[in-house]
């Protein structure tokens, strides 16, 4: 085991992919969450002043996390890249001699595609967590303490969040093996699942398709306040794409055992 | 030893080798011209088993996707934001589901004549909602309150109708069969400042005229109420929609409603024609509930709530048809960038140029084969669900529109997947990656969408977002108006677009066109194989 993720660790380390993934993951998250809780700073802030309110409304966490919703689409090309590549150059073949158990080596792949996610998502939510603070004080808002429970939930969930989009993107990469077709499936599974609950006006229907769509219920965990109107409760929301990260893993785990490569 | 070809005639053993296939392609072309590229292309594309399910299994899943958008979306009853779970919404004459309740103090009209009145005063009055919550104070509020005459073919909430009516804020307006709306004098009624109003009927012609002194009259319109019957409901009528108080919050817009009553108070009435009734009968129309009329000497004061407008805040037939086509967009991004990543990785890209020096063209070929494909699957999915769920939806929940808005959606939808099929393989013959190409793609087109719509930004940003990505596209399947007359959220969290259906599809082909001219200069100065 060791062996194998030395090895997979320098495929990772010679190549340049995954340090510039690595970096756009960081930009991406903290770039546009700075966008969004600005603009909605100033937005509000604004309008405070005319109505004599404080403004406050939507959870200021899920404000700063938002860049969360850009950077996952990164992560994708990270897992999806770390299987297709093999399959796409045919290395996997290499790979596979060089470890014939073939869950050891899906397990070091699994271990040095979590450990590069990490890298990126923790400086990425922490820098978007203290920059959305500042702009939200310099705005005048009232902020929570960052080291309360509900915003480390927020802060620490959203880091587990990209950690389970990026086993689901590794599990659809080792079903799909073409880093294309899966990053496209793995964001069509993000995406359509919040646009299609917005396309329903049942509210029932809309309920349960938030409930089970991976990006809306996983992003649940980034919720302070009011957790009593989700659909989920932030760590059932959590559950839910693990879930669906556990079965694309085991669908994938079960594909590499009994195909041939 | 000399080599000669068996076959070959003596006298040409002299002269060099030609081919025997014709040369049209001269000293720059290939063998054969575009319609021989395209078809090499196309060749290419549906023989790959995985693309060709791919595409069918997109329009299957367009066409389920719709359906199941359908479904979902047969609980909602809501117009102007008042729900209910009974029967449907009233239906107007052209199908569209409105919002008719109002005071009506009427009488019947047989045949031709007129009704004539001058309006003397309109005020709007909103209720608190409880202590804690008062109303804003009425010089605050831009309320919708309206009072005036009207001319209805039946007492039946939906049934058609002219009105020329006083407005609080709006002047005077003439409006009939709920979504028509013409304006008038903009001043606003006052005691000081009293206006007269006129609605003469013609046979099925209703001509409305407003006055400052009752001599000279000002025509405002007429409108032609197809089918009208001889006998119809005429007389004074007061409505006021409830009130919405928008408040831009960090993250989202609070929104508070109070109900909201106009009086009018109308003298000098006048009636022309065969009005056979002696006395006025009154009574609150619809589910608005309130309202009240009185008479003392000449002056008649009606007060009531509600609203005769046409329904807003709902989803439409034609935009839920194309539902899908989200899905099959992402299907198509995939598979138009892999039509060319995967000539790249595979190397096949220096045959497919060795076989077809004129570079340009087989970008053309690849950009033609994808957009065909695009337009077709497009087409077939919404000219099934479309027609389809127009059908299967009950009236009065979901909007109906008109045979040539469904058609622009239909044919919008069907340009949108080609548009965007051609962005992908630019982006894709730019990056010659097909994970970055993908990405990039859903992620402009897709993730702009998502963030407008889940009302995180607030409303100029995500505004702003919608004019300038390619997500601008997707105005081209926009189809509910933006009714002056009716007060609400016209934001894109409601599916208002602010662009232009046509407009915004531009935008999307604005990017489209920059990126393949950039691919094309990629495509002819970079080496095949760098």
């Amino acid at each position: 085991m060791r062996y194998a993720l030395h090895a997979e660790w320098t495929k990772a380390r010679t190549m340049r992919g995954p340090g510039l993934l690595v970096l756009a993951i960081i930009l991406l998250t903290v770039g546009l969450g700075v966008i969004v809780t600005d603009s909605a700073a100033v937005a509000a802030h604004a309008a405070a002043g005319a109505a004599g309110t404080d403004g406050s409304g939507r959870d200021t966490a899920v404000l700063c996390l938002s860049g969360v919703q850009l950077s996952q689409a990164v992560v994708a090309i990270l897992a999806a890249q770390a299987v297709g590549g093999e399959y796409s150059s045919r290395l996997i073949l290499v790979t596979l001699v060089a470890t014939p158990r073939r869950l050891t080596a899906l397990a070091a792949k699994a271990g040095v595609v979590s450990a590069l996610t990490l890298v990126a998502a923790l400086p990425a939510v922490a820098i978007s967590v203290l920059a959305g603070r500042l702009i939200l004080s310099a705005h005048g808002f009232a902020v929570p303490s960052p080291t309360s429970s509900p915003e480390l939930r927020a802060a620490f969930g959203s880091v587990l969040y990209l950690l389970l989009i990026a086993l689901l993107g590794l599990g659809l990469g080792l079903l799909i093996r073409d880093t294309g077709i899966a990053i496209g499936a793995l964001l069509a599974l993000l995406y359509l699942f919040p646009l299609f609950a917005h396309a329903v006006s049942n509210p029932d229907w809309q309920r349960h398709l938030e409930q089970i769509s991976p990006m809306s219920a996983g992003l649940l965990i980034q919720n302070t306040a009011n957790l009593n109107t989700l659909p989920l409760s932030p760590w059932e929301g959590l559950a839910v794409l693990a879930a669906w990260s556990a079965a694309a893993l085991l669908g994938g785990a079960l594909a590499l055992l009994l195909r041939d490569a | 030893m000399t080599t000669t070809t068996p076959s070959s005639s003596p006298s040409s053993s002299s002269s060099p080798y030609r081919s025997t296939l014709p040369e049209n392609g001269g000293e720059r072309g290939g063998r054969g011209g575009f319609a021989h590229l395209a078809h090499a292309e196309w060749t290419k594309f549906r023989t790959v088993t995985g693309w060709a399910v791919g595409v069918l299994v997109a329009i299957v899943l367009m066409v389920l996707m719709s359906a199941s958008a359908a479904k979902g979306n047969t609980g909602g009853n809501c117009v102007n934001g008042k729900c209910q779970n009974g029967p449907s919404n009233p239906t107007g004459p052209g199908g569209e589901p409105v919002a008719d309740s109002f005071y009506f103090v009427h009488r019947t009209l047989d045949g031709d004549g007129s009704i004539t009145v001058r309006i003397s005063s309109l005020t709007d009055s909103l209720s608190d909602n409880h202590p804690d919550e008062p109303a804003p104070a009425p010089g605050d509020a831009e309320t919708w309150g309206k009072a005036g005459i009207i001319v209805k073919s039946s007492e039946t909430p939906g049934s058609a109708y002219a009105a020329v009516l006083a407005t609080s804020g709006h002047g005077v307006r003439m409006q009939y069969d709920y979504v028509n709306d013409v304006a008038g004098d903009p001043a606003d009624v006052t005691p000081a400042d009293p206006r007269w109003l006129r609605l003469t009927r013609t046979g099925d012609v209703l001509t409305g005229y407003d006055s400052v002194d009752g001599v000279r009259w000002d025509r405002i319109g007429t409108a032609k109420l197809t089918g009208l019957s001889t006998s119809v409901q005429a007389g004074l009528f007061a409505t006021s929609p409830q009130y919405s108080q928008n408040t831009q919050l960090l993250g989202g817009i609070s929104s508070r409603s109070y109900a909201s009553t106009a009086t009018g108070s109308f003298d000098h009435l006048t009636l022309q024609g065969n009005w056979p009734d002696a006395t006025w009968s009154s009574q609150a129309l619809g589910d608005g509930g309130g309202g009240q009329y009185a008479v003392n000497g000449g002056t008649y004061t009606v007060s009531g709530s509600g609203d005769i407008a046409p329904g807003t805040g709902l989803k439409d037939t034609a935009q839920l048809g194309v539902a899908g086509v989200l899905l099959g967009l992402m299907v198509l991004i995939v598979l138009a960038s892999q039509f060319i990543t995967s000539e790249y990785r595979r190397g096949l890209i220096g045959t497919t140029l060795a076989a077809h020096p004129r570079r340009g063209a087989v970008l053309a070929a690849k950009a033609l084969v994808i957009a065909t494909v695009a337009t077709f699957s497009g087409l077939l999915a919404a000219a099934v669900s479309v027609p389809v769920f127009d059908r299967l939806w009950p009236k009065g929940a979901l909007y109906i529109v008109s045979p040539l808005t469904e058609a622009r959606v239909i044919c919008g939808s069907a340009l949108l997947l080609a548009v965007t099929g051609v962005f992908a393989l630019a982006v894709g013959t730019i990056v010659r990656r097909s994970a970055i190409a993908i990405t990039s793609v859903i992620v402009l087109m897709i993730l702009p969408y998502l963030l407008a719509t889940g009302s995180l930004l607030p409303d100029g940003a995500a505004e702003w977002l919608l004019r300038v990505t390619p997500a601008a596209g997707f105005a081209i399947e926009q189809t509910i108006p933006h009714y002056f007359q009716v007060d609400d959220l016209y934001q894109p969290a409601e599916g208002y677009f602010p662009l232009a259906p046509w407009a915004g599809f531009a935008v999307l082909c604005g990017y489209a066109a920059v990126a393949l001219a950039l691919a094309w200069h990629k495509l002819r100065g970079r080496d095949v194989s760098a």
